[in-house]
């Protein structure tokens, strides 16, 4: 049992991927069966996390504290106060509390990154008071070597670069001058500093205030250490040597230190240090570097920063050169790379106690009245550090669907009382500062909440993130980082483009989303089946035999019980199949290339809807509608069942996706490869063809992939083994929702999952035979809260 | 316009019935105006392309069609090297304006067809007098038509020979299941075989040209399209043959090449597309379309070249009827497919239907309604139908509505089909519109070239339409000579 308190756990911050696997764990329902964990999220805006929630309520980020304060006081957190929850929780109260009291030790109690200290402290008394620190949750040491309060090192940054004691300052990555606090008007302080040095990826906001901009390696380029969130030590290895002669920030901090070395030596050195690995995870401080060196400098908006390379190697100088290595040390070095970790470096678990009258030190907030912000590291380019990825730029945010730019995020029934419609562009005012931004309706968003993603706006991004969105960073004052109140909202009376890539969000009553609750599917687990269209039939085929699939028979599942719409499926298909990037007209012309595209529906109340992902790759149908009519037979079917497509032999007449009843295929409209941009030749998979203008295109089930298994299989003489193939999405699926395999091998977990009663393919009427199948969703509703209903019908029906 | 008179005298003891059917016959306008010898006729027709000045308002009408034309030309150039990007189509709206505008002028080809070949089998005679510039039509509708499949694949250049079974070392064939293999048969056989038929046709016109031309080079080309006719009684004889054997292999083409392009969306599995009825629905929406392109030519050419004597109001009105019939049936198929999508029982055909009244290209489905349900029940009123210039206007919105047919039936079935989250909205790019008044431009451009350069109505044909042309045999009948 969870309670979420406006925390995105499953897609935000460093340790969303494990945390989303930790969750989906307990979402299966074949293999052997655990009860089903129950997530309750209140949240002010509307999250992949809350999506996944099978209770969820929303709720301005301001109300929250009251929230978890009644929450708190009702389980038993001393000194709290009687809090009064906002009104529209009242009703969830009394069953929230009794089933935290009844899975003491057995819930988690969770605190978003952009809720004030006082929340933390009370989930972390909460947790304390249900049993669950030691069982659901561990304390250890931060990964950080110098824990510290970063906000007000930057602070104190600004305030020494204005008293004119700073002469020389290093930016080492970050990106202050835009991200920083627009107050501390980082870029003015800055200026007065006499030498200005800018170690970064991109010659961006900050490098154009600074006397020296040095590139920095990419971490696929350079040798670094990092520690995973337990405390597991990974040592980073390049995969390609440097492109442009960059530097890490090994590199450079040895080179300040005047013993310039290769970051290989410098990572080495440093694991050589006697108590560098010894497995205590204690590592002595790095001395500091001569300058001060805002190390994340601004630039970890909500979340506490993800060990960042350099946070750990201390510079050469500290270590013995790497020329004294024993052999011993060779080994367990090589062992280590190997590996991909270094054992027994995760961190023991801590004792904490939180103070007793903590809840007492904090005036409870009272209820703001007006329109509130909260500021979000954006769904796809984060704080702006991904700015200029163009396949993040394109990559459709999980609920809004936008691509290319961020909206003032608002729920439809205030948009309704402001009189707004996606697009208006609004003034947004507060404490004299201005930003104009359109706003976009976000089903489930908290009333009078505006969500403003971070990272768009930038001037100096690069080829791709220049000038795409607003930078909201113009509202986000030091005192106002995460939540800024007291909004003032004019409507401007202009519109502005946005490039949604899904327009519609109801399911307009058609099954093609399926769930039932949980008791609904004990009573009868098979109710996906059932709510097939139409009459259950025979396969209809006008042959006399159906074609036998003798060998190998390639089929997917995707079970939406744990997909969390994460997205990382798309863009690990973009970068596996060399799917080009179209741009902003283009994709509001609705020619965006993904092949695999997650739909988002919308069911029920629309200021609280029930929210469903829906990966949808090509279905590699056996009655494929595609193949009978390309007249070229560009499109044919292979005798392992894929659907294969045949770039060469295409025309580019479109039935295919005109008759897709899907509509996965996309075509090349005009030359969307880059052909010319050197740098971008590395970037494409040489085993998959790199398509040009004019052509059609769609998902292959990674037909490269099972390529080089079958080859693979052929050199060893024997057939290719379950888990011989991962498709990419499946290989970047955080949750496993993604399976696939062969399904003629009934031992194989693709079959298996397609015997379960949940299994159902979409438009099944349509006598197309999908290959790739769902499993159907199935939620755990408390039914305190929700009285379980007669028939699933109703469910999964806009 | 003189008094109408019987042409055909009917036995003067036929009795009571033949004195009905005169009665009937002389409100029914003549099939050419009295007063026409052999001499007349030729000289009448012949003189448009030989001998008269032409007039100021072809070189003005020339001039804006060759100005579309070059519109064309610069589409199908930027398109070329750009892509098919540079329309509005999109994913899922894979076809729009191409495939609407393929479909919409390879109907208006169908009239030309039904009059030269269906007419000449049923022995309609008023067919004369607009057989050749429908044929000519036909012809130069289907060059237009055929353009969009080719130019609306991504890589023309490939589908030109591949969409055509030629013996390669890959031994590689069409994939022949596919409608639009079918309908590279169709339209490539449709485009010969009315070349063929119009071309024959032309063959003793020509030589009556090539007779009567004055200059060297008008004889020497004439003489070499008329391809040595002397007008023998064996050349007559071969004549009536190939062009009675042309009508015959044309006739069925009528009904299957539109039939053929409604495979394009019946055998497709798109509510709105897959639909059984298609077939004849499409025919009579050509022919019906085809009628009222011909209707939209023939009422100012007639009143330029003063041709009110040989396309009478005869023409006008059997054209009108065609329209009235023809459109009928395509009201009727717009109430079975209300019908059918209320009777599938299917969610994705109701919807299907109450998205094209009530989605947001509704609009559209009601000017459709209104034009081609609605505005044709006034060819019912004999007053309209002697109105020339209101028939000229309601046969241009005739062409407008069955656009609007295609539109509807192509681009408002793509863009919400089946998966809520794949739908989206198309909006054309000027290109699209470059595009298609292009092929207009093209249209009208050889059209203004056919009626100033060969004659644009058959001269030999109209001259068995005069009074000399009919003998009276002892039996009473009267027969062509």
């Amino acid at each position: 049992m969870i309670l979420s308190l406006d925390a995105d756990f499953l897609c935000t911050g460093a340790s969303g991927v494990r945390y989303s696997r930790a969750f989906a764990s307990r979402r299966r329902l074949e293999g052997e069966s655990s009860p089903l964990n129950r997530l309750y999220a209140v949240e002010s805006d509307a999250t992949n996390t809350g999506s996944r929630a099978d209770h969820r309520l929303p709720m301005k980020a301001s109300e929250i504290e009251a929230f978890a304060r009644a929450v708190a006081s009702r389980v038993g957190v001393g000194g709290v106060g009687a809090a009064n929850a906002p009104q529209a929780a009242q009703h969830w109260i009394d069953p929230l509390v009794r089933d935290l009291q009844a899975s003491k030790g057995k819930s988690l109690v969770i605190a978003g990154d952009g809720q004030p200290a006082i929340v933390h402290a009370l989930a972390h008394a909460m947790n304390d008071v249900l049993g669950n620190v030691g069982a659901t949750v561990t304390y250890t040491q931060t990964a950080e070597v110098q824990p510290m309060d970063q906000r007000a090192a930057l602070k104190q940054l600004v305030d020494d670069m204005n008293a004119d004691k700073v002469a020389l300052l290093v930016a080492m990555g970050g990106n202050p001058v835009y991200s920083a606090p627009v107050d501390l008007k980082f870029s003015d302080a800055m200026q007065r500093v006499a030498m200005r040095v800018h170690l970064g990826l991109y010659e961006d906001e900050t490098a154009a205030f600074s006397h020296w901009h040095v590139t920095e390696t990419h971490y696929l380029e350079a040798w670094s250490d990092v520690r995973a969130d337990d405390g597991t030590v990974t040592i980073i290895q390049p995969l390609i040597a440097p492109l442009y002669d960059g530097k890490s920030a090994h590199e450079v901090m040895a080179a300040l230190s005047g013993a310039e070395k290769p970051g290989y030596d410098l990572v080495r050195a440093y694991w050589m240090s006697p108590g560098a690995a010894s497995g205590t995870g204690t590592i002595a401080a790095p001395p500091r570097a001569p300058a001060p060196t805002p190390a994340p400098a601004g630039n970890a908006p909500a979340s506490a920063p993800p060990p960042r390379p350099g946070a750990v190697a201390a510079p050469a100088a500290a270590a013995p050169s790497a020329a004294s290595a024993t052999p011993q040390f060779d080994r367990q070095w090589h062992q280590w790379l190997h590996d991909g970790v270094v054992p027994n470096t995760a961190f023991a678990p801590k004792t904490v106690a939180i103070r007793a009258a903590f809840a007492s030190q904090v005036t409870p907030r009272g209820a703001a009245q007006g329109l509130e912000a909260v500021f979000r590291p954006d769904p796809t380019i984060h704080d702006g550090r991904f700015t200029n990825n163009a396949w993040l730029q394109e990559l459709p945010k999980s609920l809004t669907k936008l691509t290319w730019d961020n909206a003032a995020l608002i729920s439809p029934g205030t948009a309704d009382r402001l009189r707004l419609i996606s697009g208006d562009v609004v003034e947004l005012k507060q404490g004299g500062r201005t930003l104009r931004i359109p706003v976009w309706l976000a089903p489930g968003q908290a009333p009078d909440t505006l969500t403003l993603h971070l990272g768009y706006g930038r001037t100096r991004a690069g080829r791709a993130g220049n000038n795409t969105g607003f930078n909201v960073n113009a509202l986000r004052t030091f005192d106002a980082q995460d939540i800024l109140q007291g909004v003032e909202l004019n409507k401007t009376g202009e519109t502005y483009q946005l490039a949604c890539t899904q327009d519609h969000w109801s399911l307009e009553g058609r099954n093609l989303v399926r769930v039932a609750t949980k008791t609904q599917y004990d009573a009868d687990p098979k109710f996906a089946e059932k709510m097939e269209e139409g009459e259950a039939r025979k396969p209809l085929t006008m042959y006399w035999q159906p074609y036998p699939y003798t060998g190998y028979a390639w089929g997917m599942t995707i079970d939406q019980n744990v997909c969390t719409g994460c997205n990382s499926c798309v863009v690990a298909c973009v970068a596996e199949n060399n799917v080009p990037v179209v741009g902003k007209p283009q994709v509001m012309n609705g020619r965006e290339m993904h092949w695999l595209r997650v739909d988002r529906y919308y069911t029920g109340d629309i200021e609280n809807p029930g929210t469903y992902h829906q990966p949808m790759p090509c279905q590699q149908c056996e009655n494929a509608s595609c193949e009978v009519v390309c007249p070229v037979a560009a499109t044919s079917h292979s005798d392992e069942g894929l659907n294969d497509m045949v770039y060469n032999r295409c025309v580019g007449t479109r039935y295919c996706s005109n008759n897709c009843p899907y509509k996965v295929r996309r075509f090349n409209f005009l030359l969307y490869q880059d052909w010319d941009t050197q740098s971008l030749w590395p970037m494409r998979n040489p085993d998959v063809t790199v398509r040009s203008r004019g052509v059609m295109e769609k998902c292959t089930y990674c037909v490269q992939r099972i390529s080089q298994a079958r080859i693979a299989a052929k050199l060893e003489d024997r057939q290719i083994r379950d888990g011989d193939i991962l498709t990419a999405c499946q290989a970047a699926c955080p949750t496993d929702a993604i399976v696939f395999g062969n399904i003629n091998d009934p031992g194989s977990q693709v079959a298996k999952l397609k015997s379960s009663p949940r299994n159902y393919a979409l438009l099944a009427e349509l006598n197309n035979r999908p290959r790739t199948t769902y499993l159907a969703l199935v939620r755990n509703p408390n039914i305190e809260l929700e009285p379980p209903q007669a028939a699933t019908d109703g469910e999964g029906r806009g | 316009m003189t008094k109408p008179q019987l042409p055909l005298q009917a036995p003067p003891d036929a009795g009571s019935a033949a004195a009905a059917r005169e009665t009937l016959l002389s409100r029914t306008p003549d099939v050419i105006a009295p007063g026409h010898t052999f001499g007349s006729v030729t000289d009448k027709i012949s003189g448009i392309v030989l001998t008269h000045r032409t007039p100021i308002g072809w070189f003005m009408g020339f001039a804006i069609a060759f100005m579309f034309l070059m519109i064309l030309n610069i589409t199908i150039v930027k398109l070329l090297f750009t892509g098919i990007g540079i329309w509005g189509n999109n994913i899922p709206v894979g076809w729009a304006f191409d495939i609407i505008n393929f479909v919409w002028w390879i109907g208006i080809g169908h009239a030309g067809t039904l009059i030269s070949a269906i007419l000449l089998l049923f022995r309609q005679q008023w067919r004369t007098s607009i057989n050749r510039f429908a044929e000519a039509m036909t012809l130069f509708a289907v060059a237009c038509a055929a353009m969009f499949p080719l130019l609306h694949t991504g890589r023309p250049w490939l589908a030109a020979y591949w969409l055509f079974p030629y013996p390669n070392t890959m031994q590689l064939w069409p994939q022949f299941r596919s409608p639009l293999i079918w309908d590279v048969f169709a339209v490539s056989t449709y485009f010969t075989v009315s070349l063929l038929f119009w071309f024959t046709g032309l063959i003793p016109d020509l030589a009556t040209l090539r007779d009567s031309a004055q200059a060297k080079w008008a004889q020497r080309i004439f003489g070499v399209l008329s391809l040595g006719w002397r007008g023998s009684a064996q050349h007559w004889q071969r004549y009536e043959t190939i062009y009675l054997l042309l009508a015959g292999l044309s006739t069925p083409l009528v009904l299957s090449v539109h039939t053929v392009v409604s495979f394009d969306f019946a055998v497709s599995e798109i509510p709105g597309w897959h639909a059984t009825f298609f077939p004849p629905y499409f025919v009579a929406g050509a022919i019906y379309s085809g009628f009222a392109m011909v209707m939209t030519l023939a009422v100012p050419m007639r009143a330029a070249f003063h041709l009110e004597d040989l396309i009478t109001m005869r023409h006008i009105h059997n054209m009108t009827k065609i329209m009235l019939a023809t459109g009928m049936i395509v009201a009727y198929a717009y109430v079975n497919e209300a019908f059918y999508a209320w009777y599938s029982g299917s969610l994705y055909e109701q919807f299907m239907f109450t998205n094209r009244a009530t989605g947001p290209y509704g609009p559209f489905y009601w000017m459709l309604i209104a034009i081609n349900a609605c505005m044709i029940q006034l060819f019912w009123f004999r007053k309209v139908r002697d109105n020339v210039v209101l028939l000229f206007i309601l046969s241009l919105l005739v062409n407008v509505g069955m656009w609007l047919e295609r539109f509807v039936i192509i681009v408002v079935s793509l863009h919400r089909d089946f998966l809520p989250s794949s739908w989206d909205m198309y909006e054309p790019t000027v290109w699209d519109f470059g595009m298609f008044t292009g092929t207009i431009g093209l249209f009208l451009s050889l059209f203004f070239l056919f009626v100033r350069l060969l004659p644009a109505i058959s001269i030999f044909e109209v001259r068995t339409l005069v009074p000399a042309a009919k003998v009276k045999t002892t039996s009473g009948t009267e027969h062509l000579l």
